[in-house]
């Protein structure tokens, strides 16, 4: 198990780098000065030359990247160009906000949308298999924002059940509409696919294996059926907190919430490229990161995986 | 009395095609310590007889729509399924013939073995561990405290349809229902397993249906065989005899087309003709197409199951041929 751990980490390494290589790269394509953008076309060419200096972007680009991986593996994402504030400081004071959202909406999906799976499949042609599905159906369909303004206009403007944008004093009543906003979309993709994944673990001849051994349905479904149908699933929910992360742009926009998601959005409207660069490079790294946890979990789940 | 009487037992399955009568009135008995052998080819509803009796037909397209199935006098047609629940794995157990996926492939084996202890007989973890490392040992696994804590995967086919036996068995069961447990071994890991089972049988006193296709399994397996054919029964007789002197056609059919080792022959018999689809409409004997002994009754009327020899022996031949008892099988012929 340790060994594999480890094997999954060190293939991390590489991917990360190529990830850290693309955004330097991609950023440095982007045209536009900008020394010029921070200084408002103001400053003369001396002074303009002399921030760039500063800055190091007069450098041959070869050693400005370098520099750059440097400064990576050192967990310096550099500097903000609109305020002078450390990048991953701008980071570190959003995370909680937006670890609290998407977790929240990750939560949210997963119970709600394998719990629904499980009882549709279970309850196969079911009236309450029809209306689930139908219901997955429409919120894999349904665009972030429209969900999110049509939340605000019925709980938080017409019957006041909740707050409305903002995140006040950071209590959970703030974090509801944007979390069930964020999460209808994870919850309708993982019910749509516990549904189908049941369905298959539930012909198979184990699980005429178990009810021949005198197994309660109950206990045939959450024992054996389970874990089996649990692994597809948990690829899926890896690969949502990339859609969760982006996601939150619009989300946190919505609702005002001070999280990186509008941190991103603020920055791209300044060209604000070392913020720009750093939230991204920050993304990638949960994302990977999160793989990480699901490659592992994995192990976990299917025993055969860890010989392989 | 019967350990399990089954009368006129009509499995249907209600499919887009149509009404399929996987199992058309069959009726069996099996005695205490009995092994009685079903044979007949794929499709002539061997296994769905068999999961009738276990009550695990695939719903809601598969339903029993007749007949009873009487087992220690009760009926278990009419058991709630909670009430099955206690009798399956428990009185009846079974085995299943792909034991490659029959076991759970994320779940110890161990873990598997032990359910039906903890289950049934209400034995703490620490018991039923005990209980299944005696069992193991039954069937013959070595280290069966190590292998306990293996998954399927790690094991050999033969080692996997060992484990399905020890599950089958571990709460000595009074009837065990092998489904081909052997067809999908090679055959040293076959003959092992069959004698296997027949030690254990010796031991426990359990009877065993042993459903199969292979009449040399039966050979050495069965005391009484059913053969059945298109869902329903057209012979049932002791084992000798059956081998003997068949009556059935089909099952003369079956029996001239297993190749012989002592004799050289060029090509194997065959029955011509193929199993006719369940979703066709046959007047007469089911087999009359591919029969060489068929005359115009057997086109138009179905034979019943005619007894056959002194009252209480259970030999019965569905076949006009023996409407009258015995006949010879050279007149007639076509």
């Amino acid at each position: 198990m340790f060994s594999y751990i480890l094997r999954k980490v060190l293939y991390t390494i590489p991917v990360l780098w190529g990830v850290v290589t693309v955004v330097f790269l991609v950023i440095n394509i982007v045209p536009g000065d900008p020394v010029a953008i921070m200084t408002g076309q103001r400053g003369d060419e001396a002074t303009l030359a002399k921030i760039r200096a500063d800055m190091g972007l007069d450098l041959p680009i070869g050693v400005q990247y370098l520099r750059f991986l440097e400064q990576i593996c050192r967990g310096d994402l550099g500097t903000s160009y609109r305020n002078n504030e450390p990048v991953s400081s701008a980071i570190r004071t959003r995370l909680w906000a937006t670890a609290k959202l998407a977790f929240g909406a990750l939560l949210l999906g997963t119970v709600l949308g394998v719990a629904a799976g499980v009882v549709s499949a279970v309850k196969k042609y079911s009236l309450f298999d029809y209306g689930a599905m139908f219901v997955a159906i429409a919120g894999v369909s349904a665009p972030v924002f429209w969900v999110g303004l049509l939340l605000l206009l019925f709980f938080a403007y017409i019957l006041k059940w909740v707050p409305g944008v903002g995140y006040g004093d950071g209590s959970f009543k703030y974090l509801i509409l944007p979390m069930i906003t964020l999460g209808v979309r994870p919850a309708a993709l993982t019910a749509r696919l516990s549904r189908s994944c049941m369905l298959e673990v539930l012909s198979q001849d184990y699980i005429r294996t178990a009810k021949a051994k005198g197994l309660k349905k109950h206990v045939v479904v959450m024992k054996h059926a389970m874990k089996n149908a649990m692994i597809p699933v948990v690829t899926i929910i890896g690969t949502q907190v990339s859609s969760l992360l982006s996601g939150a742009v619009l989300t946190e926009s919505i609702f005002a919430w001070p999280g990186i998601g509008r941190l991103s959005v603020d920055s791209l409207l300044a060209r604000d490229l070392p913020m720009i660069r750093g939230v991204v490079v920050f993304m990638a790294v949960t994302f990977l990161f999160t793989n990480l946890l699901v490659d592992i979990s994995y192990g976990f789940l299917d025993p055969r995986i860890r010989y392989d | 009395m019967s350990l399990l009487r089954v009368n006129d037992l009509k499995t249907y399955f209600d499919t887009d095609a149509g009404l399929v009568k996987a199992v058309d009135g069959v009726s069996f008995s099996v005695e205490q310590g009995e092994t009685l052998g079903i044979v007949g080819e794929s499709g002539c509803g061997k296994s769905v007889l068999s999961l009738s009796v276990m009550g695990l037909l695939s719903e809601p397209s598969g339903f029993v729509a007749g007949g009873d199935i009487l087992f220690e006098d009760t009926d278990l047609l009419r058991l709630s399924e909670s009430s099955m629940c206690s009798v399956r794995g428990n009185r009846i157990s079974m085995i299943f013939q792909e034991p490659m996926t029959s076991l759970n492939p994320v779940m110890t084996v161990g873990e598997q073995i032990m359910e039906p202890l903890i289950v049934h007989r209400g034995m703490t973890q620490r018991a039923a561990f005990g209980e299944t490392v005696e069992m193991l040992k039954r069937v013959r696994i070595a280290e069966p405290a190590q292998r306990m804590r293996e998954y399927p995967h790690q094991l050999s086919g033969g080692m996997r349809q060992r484990v399905m036996i020890a599950m089958g068995l571990v709460c000595s069961p009074s009837l065990l229902i092998a489904d081909e447990p052997t067809t999908a071994l090679d055959v040293t890991v076959q003959a092992q397993i069959l004698r296997l089972m027949n030690e254990l049988k010796s031991v426990t006193g359990s009877s065993i249906i042993f459903i199969t296709h292979d009449l040399g399994v039966i050979a050495q397996m069965a005391e009484r065989v059913m053969v059945m054919y298109a869902g329903r029964a057209v012979e049932n007789r002791d084992v000798g005899p059956l081998f003997k002197e068949p009556l059935h056609p089909y099952t003369r059919g079956l029996l001239r087309s297993i190749p012989l080792f002592c004799e050289k022959q060029d090509r194997l018999s065959t029955i011509p003709g193929v199993v006719p689809s369940p979703l066709k409409k046959i007047d007469g004997c089911k087999f009359h197409s591919r029969c060489g002994y068929a005359f115009d009754r057997c086109r138009s009327e179905e034979p019943p199951l005619f007894r056959l020899g002194a009252p209480g022996k259970n030999a019965s031949v569905r076949c006009w041929l023996h409407e009258n008892g015995k006949r010879d099988f050279t007149e007639g012929r076509r």
